[in-house]
């Protein structure tokens, strides 16, 4: 794929020219974004990527110019918040395009990885690239987590007590990290500033994986519904015009529903308990993360032991790492594995009841519909994974992506 | 190979989903919840009734501020409400503001336009110790900060059951005294709070009857505002940010159509 790129562009500007000679942005873009011979057979949910970058962006973006309005100090945060909601120009704007576009990065990133996941996009060549993915999504997590504590809410405080509580199940050094943790010995000035320090942070480390991300997949190139490699010049498009296009189709259409939420319904992805200040000496009936973690928290709820909840919820996404192994088939797209692309569906179904268990008391009913849950998750994985690559026969794939496409359009 | 493997799937499918609905039944039970009722404000292009929210003002002056701060709003914030300058300053004539004086004495003075509401207590300790060892909660985001809203509220202020409507069930249940105030849409039903609204508790100026429900739901239309006052803008700018994206994803989508038309 990469040796297909063709020759190198020339510049008619001078000055386009000139800098391109010594350092050779230009020719880069010209080859990765222009030329860059892209499989043609992209569905919508190629558009993800580029939406989840463009979350990125406006999530910096937004969050830059909330720290310049942001106080990181315990009996002032919570005001410095309503102060930007309430007397800050158009600071209500900024504070719910941030604080919804958490909620809509992640819908992103899920839906991507997602898609990387049924049509085995994580199999070799691009099995580095997957776990960079991996990386990408610890990072967004560590960095939403510690951006829920700055406003120094109830669910802030408490959310924050009860995560990183959990390091304190590490057998013998346990408590003396989460005390470092802490910066003291309870969650307070210390633990604020510094997950603000780390909440500016990590979104630039973010930045750098992306750029990884992007550099491990313009090496083979995008995999493709079909999931079989491009054979020629006749199964690919140049990215631009074909796919920016469609990119910035899907981008809009990602932003409208978006923007629904932004503007219309800002609170409704968030816990009401938010809006009572932090109070260590109160502990909400119901301690809940936001959405995208309920899945993990059920699953961190369902091990009745300490340490084994720690560990269940890490591993969670610890498999994903070595997905690219536990996966035995052959063939990488659902499209052509008849009885995986069902499982692929359980897979979420079950996600979705982990979230549903994660978002209720653990109790009643709620205990044992986690457990059975997590272990459809971890089974899924570990156990049905490599055994069905086995076992299962898959359909047979077509000869080129030029000719499946074309069949289609005849047919 | 392929015929287990369906039958596994079917199986796992038809338990997962017999789990969810049981787990939804469940779910559905217990606790009265407030009724819903509807509000000026509601809606992608609902305002704030400024008339409502103005004599909502006058029952948390007369009424709430007795015991509940409002401390993130300024006086100054009530001329959005569609009063003027000279109005505000008439409301807060009377009002004493704790200061200190050039020398650093401790003085009270008129309240300005740009102070902050007055706080009833100097401060949390002081509150909770005049209201049995419970501060009350401030009311700036109190519409927010509460699931069910601004229906949650309304329910709390009208939800009182005097001590002899109460069912001796409900008394055994909860342990409810003479002396304890009795909610229906309190969780755990004792409130701290004796029920703060009655009739003609206060007097509109508009003419208007100050029933109970007239109050609540007032005071309610107050509240919502002052935890959100910015909230009109918002559906405006919402407005228009969705028509913009609409047409610019319409024109992209003729562009990407014009663009694949040699490819499909």
């Amino acid at each position: 794929m990469a040796s297909s790129h063709g020759t190198p562009p020339v510049f008619n500007n001078k000055v386009i020219a000139w800098i391109d000679h010594r350092l050779p942005i230009f020719s880069y873009i010209e080859k990765e974004y222009h030329t860059f011979p892209t499989p043609r057979n992209f569905n919508y949910f190629w558009n993800f990527g580029a939406i989840a970058t463009v979350m990125l962006v406006l999530m910096i973006v937004t969050g830059i110019v909330l720290a310049t309005n942001y106080t990181p100090h315990v009996t002032m945060a919570f005001d410095s918040v309503e102060r930007i909601m309430r007397d800050v120009p158009s600071g209500w704007l900024i504070r719910y395009l941030h604080m919804t576009g958490a909620s809509f990065f992640f819908i992103a990133v899920y839906i991507h990885i997602f898609r990387g996941m049924y049509y085995g996009s994580y199999k070799a060549p691009r099995e580095l690239l997957w776990i960079l993915g991996v990386i990408i999504l610890l990072l967004m997590m560590a960095t939403a987590f510690m951006g829920y504590v700055l406003p120094w809410g109830q669910m802030s405080f408490w959310g924050a007590t009860v995560i990183t509580s959990l390091f304190g199940a590490i057998p013998v050094v346990g408590d003396s990290i989460v005390t470092w943790l802490w910066g003291g010995f309870a969650i307070d000035n210390p633990t604020l500033n510094r997950f603000f320090a780390l909440h500016y942070l990590l979104p630039f480390v973010i930045v750098a994986v992306v750029a990884l991300h992007v550099v491990a997949l313009h090496v083979h190139g995008s995999n493709n519904p079909l999931g079989i490699d491009p054979k020629g010049p006749q199964d690919t498009v140049p990215f631009h015009p074909y796919y920016t296009m469609k990119d910035g189709f899907g981008v809009a259409v990602f932003l409208i529903i978006y923007a629904g939420f932004a503007f219309f319904a800002p609170d409704s992805l968030g816990d009401p308990a938010n809006y009572i200040p932090a109070n260590p000496l109160v502990t909400p009936t119901h301690i809940v993360p936001e959405w995208y973690f309920l899945p993990f928290y059920a699953i961190l709820r369902a091990v009745p032991d300490k340490l084994g909840g720690v560990l269940a919820m890490f591993g969670s996404i610890g498999v994903l790492f070595i997905l690219p192994w536990l996966d035995t088939s052959r063939v990488r797209s659902c499209t052509f594995r008849p009885i995986y692309k069902w499982f692929m569906l359980v897979l979420v179904i079950d996600v979705f009841v982990l979230g549903y268990c994660g978002a209720n008391p653990p109790e009643g009913y709620f205990v044992p519909l986690s457990q059975v849950a997590t272990l459809y998750y971890f089974f899924h994985f570990l156990i049905l994974l490599p055994v069905l690559g086995k076992i299962e026969r898959p359909l047979p794939l077509p000869p080129s992506i030029a000719d499946a496409v074309l069949k289609k359009k005849a047919g | 190979m392929r015929k287990p493997m369906k039958k596994m799937l079917v199986t796992a499918a038809v338990a997962l989903s017999a789990l969810t609905a049981g787990v939804a039944a469940i779910a559905a039970d217990a606790e009265e919840h407030p009724p819903h009722r509807h509000w000026h404000f509601q809606g992608p292009f609902g305002t704030y009734d400024r008339a409502a929210a103005q004599r909502g003002y006058q029952v948390y002056a007369e009424v709430c501020a007795a015991c509940h701060s409002l401390q993130l709003l300024a006086y100054r914030n009530l001329e959005e409400l569609g009063l003027t300058e000279n109005q505000v300053k008439g409301l807060i004539k009377d009002i004493q503001i704790p200061d200190l004086n050039d020398d650093g004495q401790p003085i009270e003075r008129p309240a300005r336009p740009s102070d902050r509401f007055k706080r009833p207590f100097p401060n949390e300790a002081a509150a909770a110790a005049a209201n049995n060892g419970k501060a009350p909660p401030d009311l700036s985001v109190i519409v927010k900060a509460r699931e069910g809203g601004p229906d949650y509220i309304y329910g709390i202020l009208t939800g009182y059951v005097p001590y002899d409507k109460l069912t001796p069930e409900q008394i055994k249940a909860f342990s409810v005294t003479k002396d304890d105030n009795f909610n229906k849409y309190f969780p755990g039903h004792k409130i701290g709070m004796p029920p703060p609204l009655g009739d003609d508790k206060v007097t509109y100026a508009d003419g208007t009857k100050a029933t109970t429900d007239q109050e609540a739901s007032d005071v309610v239309e107050f509240l919502a505002w002052a935890s959100e006052p910015h909230m009109e803008a918002r559906k405006r700018t919402g407005v228009r940010v969705i028509l913009f994206l609409l047409a610019m994803a319409g024109f992209l989508y003729a562009v990407k159509r014009m663009v694949w038309a040699d490819k499909h």
